[in-house]
């Protein structure tokens, strides 16, 4: 099965309009959406059953007995998150488990065994699945720290379901950090979307650089096109220096906008928009079915 | 006062709020913490650029010293060690530099050392005070260039403070939340928008920081955005329409403020909302 991973490091240039109607012009069989603190993909994605949930535990988080702290002040001393705090109303030592890394340091340091490290709920993940189908999904939790794994977990739960497919498609996050990181292990390549404004294009150079490190092949879009023909051309002629094959313009259309409102995909209707993402399509596979082994 | 300005999903207008509502406050701060994808700077161009390193510890091997034990490999959550073939391994990318191998290790072969994720830099744009964090490609989480900007002895005070954050909802926004005595959140006009509008809104009542929304993108069309902060009885800071000039001079990485007074007074009339609504939420906190 041959994955594609589509990324952007700015975020809102597309990634999640391109992905619907990759699934769509490819009737793709196994997808997942790693954008796990911000999915979007399951709107118009265009299923209606209930998908099979299953908790995600991140890494477990402090817990201080209380009646066993002999408030030493050790655990604090240690905790390189300043996870660990005097609470001003009574002194009693608190955890603010947004900041717990779960590294278990204070319960090692702890000399009266008043600190455990206990399971916690991080996030969901969801499946949807049927007969020769599967889209894999997940919810963080809030202000949750474990975004990497659980993106990991997403993958491995598309992969998991065992559906007879060549290709899958997989939605990535805005960024560099680790849930990109996590989501570009195994690629077999990635589709940047980019734009065409001073900060997508200082995006696009820092994710290219992000994903280069990873040896991953690339190719790169750019979308709203006509909104800056002349940040476009420095687009194409950035690329051609870097010699990353271009595979295509997407104009600005309002009538994309009008698709995503109703939950559609912009390839559903006959628009601009749709049409040039079914050109990239192809260009895509191409490059991803030809050249790779 | 600390003005957060955030969205959940990316390319809402995040950067176009918060850079034009710290050139419409003209004396301000104006702090990038979208160290993955910093733009800020780009708007700015700031002049008389300072810059620091960031680092974080990680620790380092003495082979002589270690044993074999393999203690640290069974203590580190993270599985950021391993013993192969007598020899102890230590994966620097995945290390969250908690130092608990170090405190642990009984023949003391684990030592720190500093390792580089990235840099923070401060310069200045007339009045603006703009600093940026900004990561080293390749490098798993930004926290500690955060912490870095927004600790509190780089900051002056007596100025406003304009936090540009990273979208999404993770860590790494709340990091750069948690200080915030405000919240701005930015909404685009679509189905996705909303949905993302609904993770920071939750994000924001959870840590008790009272908000407002600007609705960004407006066409004359029925907007979801609006309906979801009337629904939800949310204060609505103000509008800035769909616009190609806008759209062009942001594009262009131009400050809209500072080149066109149409802007300049929408930005300036919506700092002024922002600053109403701060106070009197002060007042009735108090």
């Amino acid at each position: 099965m041959k994955q594609l991973l589509i990324l952007s490091g700015k975020g809102g240039t597309g990634k999640t309009t391109i992905a619907s109607a990759f699934i769509k012009l490819a009737d793709a069989r196994a997808y997942a959406d790693c954008d796990v603190d911000a999915p979007n993909l399951h709107l118009i994605s265009g299923w209606n059953s209930t998908p099979k949930k299953t908790n995600y535990y991140g890494l477990p988080i402090a817990y201080i007995n209380q009646k066993q702290c002999i408030q030493c002040d050790q655990c604090r001393e240690n905790c390189r998150f300043e996870a660990i705090s005097i609470d001003s109303r009574d002194g009693q030592y608190r955890v603010n488990s947004f900041a717990c890394e779960g590294c278990g340091v204070c319960a090692y340091v702890c000399p009266v065994e008043a600190i455990s490290m206990n399971p916690a709920v991080a996030g969901e993940l969801m499946l949807f699945i049927d007969e020769n189908r599967a889209f894999s999904t997940a919810q963080l939790k809030m202000g949750s720290g474990t975004s990497g794994l659980l993106v990991t977990e997403v993958k491995k739960q598309m992969k998991s379901a065992e559906v007879d497919a060549d290709l899958a498609i997989i939605d990535g996050s805005p960024g560099i950090g680790c849930p990109v990181i996590a989501s570009l292990s195994g690629v077999d390549m990635v589709l940047i979307v980019a734009e065409p404004s001073i900060s997508g294009i200082s995006d696009m150079e820092r994710i290219l650089d992000t994903a280069a490190k990873f040896g991953t092949k690339m190719a790169v879009c750019i979308n709203k096109y006509d909104t800056n023909i002349e940040n476009t051309e420095k687009i194409e002629a950035y690329c051609e220096k870097r010699e990353l094959p271009i595979v295509g313009r997407i104009p600005f259309d309002s009538d994309a906008v009008k698709a995503i409102n109703n939950g559609q995909t912009i390839v559903e209707k006959e628009c601009s928009s749709g049409t040039a993402v079914k050109e990239i399509f192809q260009k895509t596979m191409n490059l991803l079915f030809t050249y790779s082994k | 006062m600390k003005i957060a300005v955030l969205s959940g999903k990316g390319g809402t207008g995040k950067t176009l709020v918060t850079v034009n509502l710290a050139a419409a406050a003209k004396i301000a701060t104006y702090i990038d913490c979208d160290v993955e994808e910093p733009n800020g700077h780009l708007f700015f161009k700031p002049e008389g650029v300072q810059e620091e390193e960031v680092s974080v510890k990680i620790p380092q091997v003495n082979s002589e010293l270690c044993n074999g034990c393999r203690k640290c490999v069974d203590f580190c959550n993270f599985n950021a060690l391993a013993y192969i073939k007598d020899k102890l391994i230590i994966f620097d990318d995945i290390c969250h530099s908690c130092g608990g191998c170090i405190l642990l290790c009984p023949e003391k072969a684990l030592t720190e050392k500093a390792k580089p994720i990235g840099k923070v830099q401060k310069g200045f744009s007339g009045k603006v005070t703009v600093c940026t964090g900004i990561l080293n490609p390749g490098e798993a989480t930004g926290v500690p260039i955060i912490n870095k900007l927004l600790a509190t002895d780089n900051l002056e005070k007596e100025k406003l403070i304009f936090i540009d954050c990273p979208p999404g909802s993770a860590c790494i926004v709340m990091e750069s939340i948690q200080d915030a005595d405000y919240c701005v959140l930015v909404a685009e006009p679509t189905l996705f928008g909303v949905h993302n509008l609904n993770i920071v809104y939750e994000l924001v009542k959870l840590f008790d920081i009272p908000f407002g929304v600007v609705l960004n993108k407006c066409l004359e069309e029925e907007n979801p955005a609006e309906k979801f902060c009337v629904d939800k009885s949310i204060k609505i800071l103000g509008c800035i329409p769909f616009d190609h000039e806008l759209g062009t001079l942001n594009s262009n990485a131009e400050i809209a403020v500072n080149v066109n007074d149409k802007y300049s007074e929408l930005f300036s009339s919506l700092l002024d909302t922002v600053i109403k609504e701060m106070q009197l939420e002060a007042t009735t906190d108090s």
